[in-house]
């Protein structure tokens, strides 16, 4: 038995269990394209919730902050990118520059969007917060349901259709097999921010401070370095990405309601439970699980899909209580 | 020792407000004051419930509602399945009760030794899921819309609790003699019974133990008192009387749905009424209560008044629509707990008391 | 000449009261040691110059300028290094990652770090192993290593021989002798035999206080009054 974990751990121990969750599924499933459908749609599933999910993970580490409203930024970056693309709904038939030029414009204001109130967020809602993690989780969930009415105020209850470039529908068939085209695009996407936040966190020096300060930021401090500007640098970037993974995932359900970041957000919970707070890897890692995990149950059991999570939450809970991959402390 | 004006005002208003909710079936004769009334009672109930849970442990759960749920939805579903007997009133009201103190003992064993927070994550998503069940599991929940179902005789309006000569119902002060009566008392009588007993716990010796938990966890947990297992104890009892009290209202009502029972809607009042009242203060939980039912039956009638009088301006309109009241709601809240984390009563009561201490540590303290 | 003058410091954590009026002065160059009993204050004074206490009212006055009240990263960057009791290391980090964020810029002085090598060959031996995987003393190496790296006036090191093997502790000494020719070090320190070894001017806290001030040579002839301020027997 502890052959078998060493030889696991040699090849990548917890890093292996999204690969174990494909294998178990190819047999349950018994159709290889199904499965393959099934596996890009959880792995781009995966990808998107990852954006939603790493800025949340990252200021827990870095701060000791929760930010319960966090799926704010995902609604708002959804909101903002499909109203953009309503705005430019010409240019999306105007050929391939254009449409490309619309969809960047829309991901573009998503993320500014998510910086600016993001920067507002820290300052005026966690700031006088910090340390007191009642009044924290009270206020951010106070900040979320002012922010959900301000979504009602401004775009309705009912649901918006969200415009799509042409080349990003339809679905690639390779024998059997069908691959939606904005499926592989949220991936690719999703896999070239975290390729770009492995950079910053392992080859910059801010990355290195974050490192350093998400293991013992008083030592941080203590060598010189004001680890609230960092934070506030940290916060922006994460809701950043939160607004860009509520825009792709607007994109990726085609019709949204504002009822859409309430539920993104138990998603998200679960993702950086199941990964570990403080930790990008461990919340691809959560992510790529949960999302595998919605799909296959999805089709294998469908009433079970929300349950799912929340019973896999609770199992590697109790195997792991920190989660999978929690960052040093 | 000598009582500040604070405490005496907030004494007298409890005062005041127990004698209207006694009285309210004379006092105000309409169909709807009566159920303001009813909510109100089961609102201290589980208000008080929940803020035993943070305002006396300093854990802050969102699975209050889901407790509130399994109570409802325990009575609805036997008195469907069962019929109008006491029988299935006590059945209900039990699994309900059962229920709850299960997944109450599961999710605080596991989760409540691991950091606050996760506790809080984790009874969102247990919460939300079991929203989702009972949409989904509509053979037995109704799904979205709910069950309706008859409680026992004695609370049917056609009911007569005394007869005079002619087979006419007794008026009293004007006020009929009937089911309805019996079916506020009866939410009255438990709902007055349980806040009593809540009372009772937090002068005994738990807690003071709680108390002393809150303030300094590590200093508890090293004086030998078994911190996972008071809080765990804490939220079991907590859920149990939010449960009975979920099984009372849906008596009252004669309908359970995901909106009167288990919308996160509900949950964000529990919180709001907490806030507002008061954390750490039975008296806050009352305070609380009445404020935000009175402001949920009555403010949004102004706001529609107010919406309508700046029709023409961008955005405000919107923004005061009567649907929009949480908006409202929602930034009250937040400046409550920046300015005013004590909330009504707290406020009230501490002025000129001690200074309010950090709920967690220092800088570093780990 | 005084490099550091604390007056009157006096700090709360939580509702505890922990220093009731702390008062000393540091002189510059060489090795100060704040002896006392466990629990008498000797982190907690370390931590409030640093500022991770706030400490209130007094004043604590470095090469003459207020720093009482001011960010711990400012006070760092007046020229103040802080080697915590536990170490404070990057675990996650490599030695190497743990040593250049210590340096301002980001690059080293060369000679600074062939002086380190010297000291605790260790270090570059670990090089690029991640900090968690090093010994307790290779891990108090680190953290003293970091302290040094660049120059600083004054370096505030708490308990670093807690646990350490007599060789460790004896390279321990030779760092401090080497490291304080050119500097000045605060040690707050249990082990009395190496506090005398190194420290030239000491102080006892007890309770919050500063009960004695004197020179070393002065303190360690006196027995007696070792016996009444540290327990120690004689």
């Amino acid at each position: 038995m502890d052959k078998l974990t060493d030889t696991l751990g040699r090849y990548g121990g917890v890093n292996l269990l999204p690969l174990a969750l494909a294998g178990v599924a190819f047999f349950l499933i018994g159709a290889p394209s199904s499965w393959v459908t099934l596996t890009v749609a959880g792995l781009s599933m995966g990808m998107m919730v990852f954006l939603m999910a790493s800025g949340l993970s990252l200021v827990f580490g870095l701060m000791d902050v929760l930010n319960f409203g966090h799926s704010a930024f995902v609604s708002f970056g959804a909101f903002v990118a499909a109203s953009v693309l309503a705005l430019l709904g010409g240019w999306l038939d105007g050929g391939p520059l254009l449409a490309s030029a619309a969809l960047a414009l829309a991901l573009i204001a998503a993320i500014a969007f998510g910086l600016a109130a993001g920067l507002f967020f820290e300052t005026v809602i966690i700031r006088p917060v910090y340390r007191d993690h009642l009044r924290q989780i009270l206020i951010t969930m106070g900040a979320l349901i002012v922010s959900e009415q301000i979504i009602l105020a401004i775009w309705g209850g009912t649901p918006i259709t969200v415009l799509r470039p042409p080349f990003l529908e339809g679905a690639w068939i390779i024998g059997d097999v069908s691959i939606e085209i904005y499926r592989l695009f949220a991936f690719v996407l999703g896999a070239a921010v975290f390729a770009g936040l492995m950079v910053l966190l392992n080859k910059t020096r801010i990355g290195l401070l974050i490192r350093a300060g998400v293991e013992n930021r008083e030592m941080v401090e203590a060598l010189g370095f004001k680890i609230n500007r960092l934070f506030i640098g940290v916060f922006m970037l994460g809701s950043a990405l939160a607004a860009l993974g509520g825009a792709m995932w607007a994109g990726y359900e085609t019709l949204i309601t504002p009822a859409l970041g309430g539920e993104m957000m138990i998603v998200v919970f679960i993702v950086v439970i199941i990964g570990g707070l403080g930790s990008i890897e461990g919340t691809l890692l959560g992510a790529l699980i949960v999302g595998l995990t919605a799909n296959y149950i999805g089709y294998l059991a469908p009433k079970l899909a929300l349950a799912s999570n929340m019973i896999l939450m609770m199992a590697i809970l109790m195997w792991r209580p920190s989660g999978l991959r929690p960052a040093v402390k | 020792m000598k009582q500040s004006i604070g405490s005496l005002t907030v004494k007298s208003a409890m005062l005041v407000i127990a004698a209207l909710l006694l009285f309210a079936p004379f006092l105000f004769q309409d169909i709807r004051a009566l159920e303001v009334a009813a909510r109100i009672c089961i609102f201290i109930v589980l208000v008080a419930s929940y803020d035993l849970l943070i305002g006396y442990t300093g854990i802050v759960s969102f699975a209050h509602t889901m407790f509130f749920g399994f109570g409802a939805y325990g009575s609805a579903i036997a008195l469907k399945q069962m019929g109008p007997g006491w029988d299935a009133v006590a059945l209900g009201t039990v699994a309900g009760v059962v229920v709850s103190l299960v997944i109450a003992a599961a999710i605080g064993l596991i989760s409540l030794r691991v950091k606050a927070i996760f506790f809080a994550m984790i009874t969102l998503a247990a919460a939300s899921v079991v929203l989702v069940l009972a949409s989904q599991l509509s053979q037995i929940t109704g799904g979205e819309d709910g069950i309706t179902y008859r409680t026992p005789d004695l609370f049917k309006t056609a009911t007569k609790l005394a007869v005079d000569e002619d087979g006419k119902v007794v008026r009293w002060f004007g006020v009929k003699l009937n089911g309805k009566l019996a079916a506020y008392y009866f939410v009255f009588a438990t709902s007055l019974v349980l806040f009593l007993a809540m009372l009772r716990i937090t002068v005994s010796p738990l807690g003071t133990v709680l108390k002393a938990i809150r303030e300094n966890e590590a200093r508890a947990e090293a004086i030998g008192y078994r911190v996972v297992a008071y809080r765990t104890f804490v939220f079991c009892l907590s859920a149990v009387v939010a449960s009975i009290a979920g099984s009372v209202y849906a008596i009252w009502l004669k309908y359970t749905g995901p909106d009167t029972a288990l919308s996160f809607a509900i949950m964000i009042d529990i919180l709001l009424m907490v806030v507002i009242g008061g954390m750490g203060t039975m008296w806050g939980a009352v305070i609380g209560a009445v404020l935000m039912v009175m402001a949920q039956y009555y403010l949004r009638d102004l706001m529609g008044a107010a919406s309508e009088a700046v029709a023409g301006i961008p955005l405000l309109p919107e923004l005061l629509a009567p649907d929009r009241w949480l908006f409202w709601l929602g930034i009250i809240f937040i400046l409550l707990v920046y300015f005013f984390p004590k909330g009504i009563v707290g406020t009230l009561t501490a002025k000129g008391a001690r200074p309010p201490e950090p709920l967690e540590g220092p800088v570093g303290v780990k | 000449m005084t490099i550091l003058s604390v007056r009157d410091m006096k700090t709360d954590i939580g509702q505890y009261s922990v220093l009731h009026g702390v008062t000393f002065d540091v002189p510059e160059g060489g090795v100060f040691v704040l002896l006392g009993r466990n629990g008498a204050g000797k982190t907690t004074t370390l931590r409030s110059i640093m500022g991770l206490w706030q400490p209130s009212p007094g004043s604590v006055q470095f090469q003459g300028t207020d720093i009482a009240g001011m960010e711990t990263a400012d006070i760092a960057r007046k020229g103040i290094a802080y080697v915590p009791e536990n170490m404070g290391i990057f675990g996650g980090l490599t030695v190497a990652e743990n040593l250049i964020l210590a340096t301002g810029k980001g690059t080293f002085d060369k000679t600074r770090l062939r002086r380190i090598y010297d000291l605790f060959p260790a270090l570059e031996q670990f090089w690029t192993k991640q900090a968690w995987s090093l010994s307790g003393g290779q891990k108090q190496m680190l953290s003293v290593a970091r302290a040094i790296i660049e120059p600083r006036a004054l370096i505030l090191i708490d308990e670093p021989t807690k646990g350490l093997a007599p060789s460790i502790v004896a390279a321990m000494a030779d760092a401090f002798r080497e490291t304080a020719k050119d500097t000045t070090i605060l040690l707050v320190e249990q082990n009395f035999n190496f506090a005398r070894a190194l420290g030239r001017d000491m102080a006892v806290i007890d309770d919050g206080r500063v009960v004695h001030q004197a020179s070393m040579a002065e303190f360690a002839a006196d027995t007696d009054l070792q016996g009444r301020l540290l327990g120690l027997s004689a």
